[in-house]
């Protein structure tokens, strides 16, 4: 029975990061699939949304900022607002120039928050991190509290993958990909292709925001580690890339696919003792990025391709 | 023996519809050909095919009695094919010299022959030999991309349109130095706006009209063809 | 000791090899992104890597890591052309874009690799603390940081040479003006892509080197550089050298001199934010002048 409940936890708790990345996968589908932005901060973002909305909800503990005590549904939109923010900024300010500018900028925002919440102890707590975060349904007995808070994120991703599939369908979906896929001729249309391309930054950087809220919530902790590149903004790109970039599907299966094999593999790498147990886990990271190549170079639609419309040759 | 032919050549960019239609052009030794033809009739993009630059959807490349269709550009180069693009036919970074010896890349032995061959012909070019290419006029910039051109005494020689943008004293200038370099052997191929003046430099011309062979004679028919002179002599 | 030489010695000099730093890692991206069209971002890696290696050496033959650098440098190289011919070399035809998706891959992989190799232990050079050699009775100069600069001047007199008097640097720098024209040209463009990643991989790994002498080995030295990199790289103007070099010298200074107490007694920025000093920077050149200073492009 304890056996039982111990793989009924580990599978509550593989859905639910699966869930998560998946929240955040539709958010780089959304800037990478579908606009062509190129985002490698997306741990700057995630960062951003789960200080936010530490600090918005957590009780006083006079080790830093916060104890305000809200409720968990506007740290969430407090954390989207946030990243949103930020996002715009960067936005306006990169947005006419190539992608590889805008990803450069991306990873400053990263480097940013890494120093001031190194620096800014008094709001941060510093490397010691902010813990305690509540979650939602805690109090419910057993399995049930982390049972409902899958069914939560779960529910937030079906929410997000209607609204997004409806808003691709919809004339600002298809004006998106008439940028994406040609430019001048978007433009010659008279479309505003700065202001569209900044709601996609803007949205999909809220969504890693939220993925981030969500992630403190759930584990009832955020570091400074939140900004380290290899996990968030590593993981993510690749499952998003193996899934397929440039439709919704393909960004929430690769999220499911990279996630449980990233989790599984650390059943094996978890065998491993004294220095080798530091050393073998990266090796994991390693295997991954090796996917990320092989899949750049030989599959480079993903798992589940793009139904591009009649006519045109693949995204690159 | 024909220096350079292209037979029945249909060629676009990637995939998509190919701009050239059956297109057949050939070099005669000691020849100077032009083609003319209005704004989007293929004039360059002939030129490009030879270069391995475009998808070829059909047609052959000769050099002399060799085919080089479909290869690349470095290739052809070595060949001794040497092209002159319109426009950002220059390293503007690097000085004068170090464009012409670009030109000569293929090389490795001493450049200084050649580097004085080619001075001798552009002398205005000595004396900014150190200069930035950007930072020169626009005449002496299409020099450079002359030179830069000769440095490996082609065997065939192909412009594109080398006096578009510059004044008419310039282009008279180049059109003379053209008449030069032929006189001294080299085949020369080239595309031009300038109808009426490079039909009266060249041996014989073709006519494009969209992407496909409308007209040929010797320069002087065509000057003489009432159609050709309505199309594009201003009458 | 006088003011002039508290600013000469604990905010000049350190300024002076940050720049170096800086500066190396700059002419590499820089001639990168001028020649394959891309921001690589696996470049820090690379300096990392270089780092590494040299530990290598120093540990097992107990040298001067002056005496490793030339070894890392080449070791480096070499693993940047096998990266090129395994990873960035299947996209040289296509979009240049999903190169910048490799080569952040590389960033990660090389980073993995370096963790599973030396481990996650901070490391560093030399065990104990060496005398600053002193001159003029204050000015205190660090042996290790007479080696940085001087080692980065020669370097980038190397760079000089070799860009402006060797055939193939003359070739580089013509295809970082126009690739289409280099190609009609004749020039063959994969060699000096292989000569580009050689450049830029060795000067990176002695920037490396640099970096853990003058403090220590963390894995993750070289991703922490990439953003001043970058930002050295636009201020000079992309696929400018020279201008890499400068943007990287004036970076460096300027986060070190931003602490010095111009205004008053206290630091006018604080210590714990002068890594912010080249994002700022960055941010403003890419409003006002993305084309950099010397006139790079914008792409």
């Amino acid at each position: 029975m304890d056996q039982f409940i111990g793989i009924l936890n580990y599978l509550i708790f593989l859905i639910t990061m699966a869930g998560i990345y998946g929240v955040m996968a539709l958010g780089l589908n959304l800037q990478w699939g579908l606009t062509g932005l190129f985002n490698i901060g997306v741990a700057g973002f995630f960062a951003i949304g789960a200080y936010v909305s530490a600090i918005m909800t957590t009780a006083e503990t006079g080790k830093h900022l916060g104890g305000y005590g809200m409720p968990f549904a506007l740290g969430l939109v407090a954390a989207m607002i946030a990243s949103g923010i930020i996002a715009w900024g960067i936005g306006r300010i990169c947005i006419r120039l190539r992608s590889d500018y805008l990803a450069i900028a991306t990873i400053g925002i990263a480097e940013i928050l890494r120093l001031i919440l190194k620096n800014e102890g008094w709001a941060t707590n510093g490397a010691r991190g902010i813990s305690n975060i509540p979650r939602p349904f805690e109090t419910l007995p057993g399995s049930l509290a982390p049972l409902s808070y899958m069914i939560l994120v779960l529910a937030l991703v079906a929410v997000l993958y209607w609204f997004l599939e409806r808003g691709q369908k919809a004339p600002w979906g298809r004006v998106m990909r008439a940028i994406r896929d040609n430019e001048p001729a978007a433009r010659a249309a008279g479309k505003n292709v700065e202001r569209f391309r900044i709601e996609a930054f803007i949205i999909g950087s809220a969504l890693m925001g939220l993925g981030g809220a969500l992630t403190a919530h759930f584990i009832k902790f955020v570091g400074p580690e939140a900004t380290d590149p290899l996990m968030t903004t590593f993981l993510l790109w690749v499952m998003l890339i193996v899934g397929g970039s440039g439709n919704n599907v393909g960004a929430l299966v690769g999220a499911g696919v990279i996630w449980t094999a990233w989790s599984a593999t650390e059943l094996i790498t978890a065998r491993f003792t004294g220095d080798w147990a530091v050393r073998v886990p990266f090796l994991r990271l390693f295997l991954i990025g090796l996917i990320l190549q092989i899949v750049l170079q030989k599959f480079s639609r993903g798992i589940v391709p793009e139904k591009l419309p009649e006519g045109r040759s693949e995204v690159d | 023996m024909t220096v350079l032919t292209l037979r029945g050549v249909t060629a676009g960019y990637g995939d998509d519809a190919p701009i050239l239609h059956d297109v057949s052009l050939d070099l005669q030794p000691g020849e100077v050909v032009a083609i003319i033809g209005p704004n989007g009739a293929g004039k360059s993009t002939a030129m490009k095919a030879v270069f391995g630059l475009l998808h070829l959807h059909g047609g052959q490349v000769w050099l002399g009695d060799e085919e080089i269709t479909g290869e690349p550009p470095e290739r052809v180069v070595a060949r001794g094919v040497c092209f002159v693009p319109q426009t950002e036919n220059v390293f503007p970074n690097l000085t004068v010299q170090e464009n012409l010896e670009m030109g000569a890349y293929i090389l490795t032995g001493p450049l200084d022959d050649r580097l004085d061959h080619v001075y001798g012909l552009f002398p205005p070019l000595l004396e900014k030999r150190n200069q930035a290419a950007g930072t020169l006029s626009g005449g002496q910039r299409q020099m450079v991309a002359l030179g830069r051109a000769l440095m490996l005494d082609p065997k065939v020689l192909m412009l594109d349109e080398p006096t578009a943008g510059l004044s008419p004293a310039y282009a008279q200038q180049i059109f003379e130095l053209i008449g030069r370099i032929n006189g001294a052997g080299t085949p020369i191929m080239m595309v031009e706006q300038n109808a009426r003046q490079a039909l009266s430099v060249a041996h014989r011309g073709y006519v494009l009209v969209d992407g496909r062979n409308r007209h040929q004679g010797t320069g002087a028919d065509l000057i003489a063809d009432p159609e050709v002179a309505r199309m594009f002599l201003g009458g | 000791m006088g003011d002039l030489l508290i600013f000469v010695n604990f905010y000049l000099l350190p300024g002076l090899v940050l720049g170096s730093i800086y500066a190396l890692g700059a002419i590499g991206v820089s001639l990168v992104f001028g020649i394959l069209r891309f921001a690589h971002f696996a470049h820090g890696d690379m300096m990392t890597l270089g780092a590494y290696l040299a530990l290598t050496v120093v540990a097992v033959t107990g040298a001067n890591p002056m005496l490793a650098l030339p070894l890392a440098m080449i070791g480096t190289a070499i693993i940047a052309l096998g990266i090129d011919r395994w990873f960035y070399k299947p996209f040289h035809d296509k979009s240049t874009i999903v190169l910048v998706i490799a080569s952040f891959g590389i960033a990660l992989m090389l980073r993995s690799l370096i963790r599973v190799i030396w481990g996650v232990e901070i490391e560093s050079y030399s065990v104990g603390i060496s005398r600053p050699l002193v001159f003029f009775d204050s000015l205190r100069i660090a042996e290790r940081h007479i080696w940085i600069i001087g080692s980065t001047v020669v370097l980038m007199l190397i760079v000089h040479w070799l860009l402006t008097r060797t055939r193939t640097g003359k070739a580089m720098r013509a295809v970082s003006d126009s690739p289409e024209l280099a190609r009609l040209t004749g020039i063959p463009t994969e060699r000096v892509i292989k000569a580009t990643w050689m450049l830029g991989a060795a000067l990176a790994a002695a920037a490396g080197v640099f970096v853990g002498w003058d403090t220590q080995l963390q894995t993750t030295m070289g991703w922490n550089l990439l953003l001043p990199i970058f930002a050295s790289a636009i201020l000079g103007g992309i696929g400018r050298p020279y201008g890499a070099m400068a943007g990287g010298m004036v970076i460096g200074l300027a986060e070190e001199l931003s602490t010095y107490p111009w205004i008053g007694t206290e630091p006018l920025l604080s210590p714990g934010y002068k890594t912010g000093i080249a994002f700022a920077i960055m941010v403003v050149m890419l409003i006002w002048r993305p084309a950099g200073l010397l006139r790079g492009r914008v792409y």
